[in-house]
């Protein structure tokens, strides 16, 4: 199947451009100073002694904070793997061989889009699961709800991945590029925003950080991996800068999925109809 | 749906525009199967464009056509149909032999008869030894050929080449020679876009002249350069009444003095004029006839303002 074909060509190109290689070596390079780094502070807990609740608190912070960091190499992989792969390929021309074969345009977008989900799923496991089992092998820690967290986070890279594609169908690499970080830093710091507007209890930031969540709601659905993923009294507190205080409702994960769902449909229907 | 026996290209008054630039005006031509067409014209005639309209890849302004039967567009006429595209441009981390496999998998070839084919073409197109070598360490003329045997993975029933020779040295250009003239006699259908005249003079059956995106003449190769004969004369007296009698031979008679510039139709008018001039009284000192080039035929129905 044609689709096929395109999505292990795509993985095929990240393993040869040493893409995929480099993207493992730092994320070895980050779980190993992760590694260290917690087992130093498991070193100071464990002297100190503070209380099983306090104990794990802290450990569901310096998960919490891994996650957050996995969550944002991620999302940054995904934009800059993806952001070159439609408009690159117009651009240099290599794109005709590909479209004067015998399959249709919305397979070579599928089969694109396909190729770099499996992959920076496979490298969101990597990642989260490297910081999962590090805290759980040095500490005994286990998060709350690891599954739900990590399919939030998961779902977000996917989005991320339609976003690129349909500025990689209708726009320059650059200004894909532009695009897609520009509006994940609308929604990052709408986050933010609406992350204080609960804190102090007021409407309108939150409100802000709706809106923000509505242009991409990308940062929503971290917040909800986060929100699924902290522990109960950190969550109660709502002090935590990696955890989530305004949580976002099913109703914006459905708006997330009919999001990404519309977004590479345009992608497809704009690649199919664009002159090559 | 496809029609096996319609012709290899037919498209009418094929047009496209890009805002107010228009690249091609209005394109109406049949290419038959079996036969090789030179599609000439000066650069920024519209030849590449008309090129990926047939394929696809550019949607027409206005206008229709069919490619092996099927709609312009179609997905299953590509299958058919093989194409060389003009900057050969490919994903050069591939080595040759999976650049091959991978466009033999797109054109849907079970593994076990593209891997009896990819071999039978790397050594076609002289690749053989570097079958293992990335794309990125191939020079321009390398590239090409490969790019002509990607072109021919699916055996097709018609091959577009896009300015197929523009980076080959000469072994290569007879490579390629040799190349259509085989898929000739296996009656492949050959679409040539080229603008190295000579080569279009060797291998086409018919050609078509295009300027502004608009067909200005197609003919048959052959009668178009057999059709026209130069004939330079040296020969004196050329009173008036002798030249004005030439016309019943050839309707562009020039005099210069001595000299009489003429162009037939056909070669056997010669001893003819030959005869007429003596009887005349006339002394004939030379009669030379030339056959127009291409080129000249070319620059005769272009014209030299058309490049871009």
């Amino acid at each position: 199947m044609s689709i096929l074909v395109i999505a292990r060509l795509t993985f095929r190109e990240a393993s040869r451009r040493w893409i995929l290689w480099v993207a493992l070596l730092l994320g070895v390079l980050f779980l190993a100073v992760y590694g260290i780094g917690i087992n130093e502070i498991h070193k100071d807990i464990s002297l100190s002694g503070p209380g099983m609740l306090q104990r794990s608190e802290m450990y569901n912070f310096m998960f919490m904070a891994g996650m957050y960091v996995v969550n944002f190499l991620v999302v940054i992989m995904a934009v800059l793997t993806s952001v070159d792969t439609l408009s690159g390929e117009i651009a240099s021309g290599t794109i005709h061989t590909l479209v004067s074969k015998p399959l249709r345009r919305w397979e070579i977008v599928m089969g694109k889009w396909l190729g770099f989900a499996a992959m920076l799923l496979l490298y969101l496991l990597f990642m989260g699961g490297g910081v999962l089992a590090l805290v759980y092998l040095i500490s005994g820690y286990v998060a709350p709800n690891i599954l739900p967290g990590l399919v939030m986070m998961g779902f977000n890279i996917l989005l991320l991945l339609c976003v690129s594609f349909l500025g990689g169908a209708s726009l320059s690499t650059l200004a894909n590029g532009v695009l897609v970080f520009g509006l994940y830093g609308v929604a990052f710091i709408g986050g933010w925003i609406e992350q204080f507007g609960a804190l102090m209890g007021n409407q309108t930031a939150i409100n802000i950080g709706v809106v923000c969540s509505l242009v991409l709601p990308s940062e929503a659905l971290w917040k909800r991996a986060a929100y699924e993923m902290q522990s109960p009294l950190v969550a109660a507190l709502g002090v935590s800068p990696f955890t989530s205080t305004s949580v976002p409702s099913p109703l914006m994960v459905g708006y997330a999925a009919l999001y990404g769902l519309l977004t590479l449909l345009f992608a497809i229907r704009h690649f199919s109809r664009r002159d090559l | 749906m496809s029609d096996p026996i319609g012709p290899a290209i037919e498209v009418n008054g094929l047009r496209k525009t890009f805002g107010e630039k228009v690249a091609v005006a209005d394109l109406t031509l049949t290419v038959q199967r079996g036969e090789v067409f030179g599609f000439l014209g000066p650069n920024g005639a519209g030849k590449t464009t008309a090129v990926k309209m047939l394929l696809g890849l550019i949607r027409p302004t206005s206008g229709d056509g069919r490619l092996l039967g099927a709609s312009l567009g179609d997905h299953c006429a590509r299958a058919r149909a093989g194409f060389l595209p003009e900057h050969f441009r490919f994903h050069d981390w591939l080595t040759a032999s999976e650049f091959l496999t991978l466009h033999a998998d797109l054109y849907r070839m079970p593994r076990h008869v593209s891997q009896q084919r990819i071999p039978e073409l790397l050594e076609l197109v002289g690749l053989t030894q570097h079958a293992s070598q990335k794309l990125r360490q191939f020079s321009k003329g390398m590239l090409q050929r490969i790019g002509l045997a990607q072109a021919l993975l699916n055996d097709p029933q018609l091959v577009i080449l896009d300015e197929p020779t523009s980076g080959l040295d000469p072994v290569g250009r007879r490579l390629v020679r040799d190349i259509i003239r085989d898929l000739r006699q296996r009656g492949t259908a050959v679409f040539l876009n080229s603008h190295l005249l000579s080569e279009v003079e060797i291998t086409c059956d018919r050609v078509a002249f295009i300027k502004f995106g608009e067909v200005l003449q197609v003919s048959p190769l052959q009668s178009l350069i057999e059709g026209e004969l130069a004939v330079e004369v040296r020969a004196r007296p050329l009173t008036p009444p002798v030249v004005a009698g030439l016309s019943r031979w050839s309707g562009n008679v020039r005099c210069d003095g001595e000299h009489l510039h003429l162009t037939l139709t056909q070669e056997a008018d010669l001893p003819a004029i030959n005869r007429y001039l003596v009887e005349q009284g006339v002394e004939v000192f030379a009669l030379q006839p030339q056959r127009l080039s291409l080129e000249d035929l070319f620059i005769q129905i272009v014209g030299t303002d058309g490049g871009l």
